[in-house]
């Protein structure tokens, strides 16, 4: 939970004109908004620009936050347009959206990734390695739903989807990660479930 | 697979609370009397341990916040769009073209001779319309004018608005 005011009475003290105030609500939710973006960029200096350019159109537009909905998930929803739009403008280093062909290449080249090191590892590093091998949609959806405090409708709202397909694709990222921590650390996995 | 891919739908639905409760004590009574359920169960509930409790969040680097803050320095707050967007502009833009695509279609009607019996063939001679009866028909004289109403009214609404925002601003 976070302490002092709310995000409500922040946004409304910013549009009377406490403008540093909006600090408050960057320093809230920048960590949300940039792991957000790393799922489709990878590149730290590209995330931090685009997360970047999130807080000042979500600044810009904070008159239109009509406050009907949690002030993240508004700002998720910029998050993911921004987020498609510069991956488009940019042609950077990553592949279609949805193509998770990419990611199962990715797969088979890290062969380096498990092996070894599999004893070693973390749940901690286990699960965020794991997620790193999904698709970024996957990827985004399971940080959503797990660390930013979204329901399956707000998701919906956020990818311009209905909640029951939020809910179906869901379960089956979910279901994809799974796979993935079995293929890839699968003596954690036995560990765990021993 | 079907039945598979059905149960772990089921049981991710359960784990996050979406059922309802008639599917609830279905499941439950599942899991606690099927076995290849309640390893599956099992299973995916540690999936949702391990990512409620595993799961981390990057951080931008140490200066983001006073990027940010600098960054919209530049900007000011845009005023909401619904002070400039106008609902009733946007119903009289509507009203207008639906009025338009039923005079198109009550002038089509209207020159259809349905006595006549219907033919097979659909050739259609461009050069053969009579364009002067399209602007010399009173089903056209009357579309244009309801659409000549329809503009005079919006802009008697934009005119109002605009009269009412001087007042609002002007001193006392």
């Amino acid at each position: 939970m976070v302490a002092g005011p709310n995000d409500n009475e922040i946004i409304s003290r910013v549009l009377r004109g406490e403008t540093q105030l909006y600090a408050e609500l960057v320093k809230r939710y920048q960590s949300f908004v940039f792991t957000i973006i790393l799922r489709y960029t990878k590149s730290r200096e590209d995330a931090e620009e685009i997360s970047q350019d999130v807080f000042v159109k979500a600044y810009r537009s904070l008159a239109d936050f009509r406050g009907d909905s949690k002030f993240s998930t508004w700002l998720y929803t910029i998050v993911n347009t921004t987020c498609i739009t510069f991956l488009r403008k940019k042609k950077l280093d990553t592949q279609s959206l949805d193509n998770e062909k990419v990611f199962e290449v990715a797969d088979s080249q890290d062969s380096g990734f498990r092996a070894n090191q599999v004893e070693q590892k973390s749940k901690l590093r286990m699960v965020n390695e794991a997620i790193q091998l999904l698709s970024p949609d996957d990827a985004k959806l399971i940080t959503l739903f797990y660390k930013g405090e979204q329901s399956l409708e707000e998701i919906g709202n956020i990818m311009g989807i209905d909640p029951n397909t939020a809910k179906v694709k869901l379960h089956r990222a979910r279901t994809r990660l799974k796979e993935k921590m079995e293929k890839h650390f699968a003596a954690e996995v036995k560990d765990i479930m021993n | 697979m079907n039945t598979q891919l059905n149960m772990e739908e089921q049981l991710w639905s359960y784990i996050d609370g979406t059922v309802s409760e008639e599917e609830k004590s279905f499941i439950e009574r599942l899991v606690a009397t099927n076995a290849e359920w309640k390893d599956k169960y099992r299973e995916l509930l540690e999936v949702h341990d391990l990512l409620n409790n595993n799961l981390e969040l990057d951080e931008p680097s140490m200066r983001f916040t006073q990027n940010v803050m600098d960054e919209i320095g530049k900007y000011q707050i845009a005023p909401a769009a619904k002070n400039y967007i106008n609902k009733k502009i946007i119903w009289g833009i509507g009203i207008f073209f639906i009025t338009m695509i039923v005079g198109f279609f009550v002038y089509g009607f209207g020159q259809v001779n349905w006595s006549e019996p219907g033919t097979n063939s659909y050739s259609f001679d461009l050069s053969k319309i009579d364009w002067s009866k399209f602007f010399n028909n009173t089903y056209t004289n009357i579309f244009m004018m309801i659409n000549a109403v329809l503009g005079l009214m919006l802009l008697d609404m934009y005119l109002t608005k605009r009269k009412r925002k001087l007042q609002e601003t002007s001193p006392h």
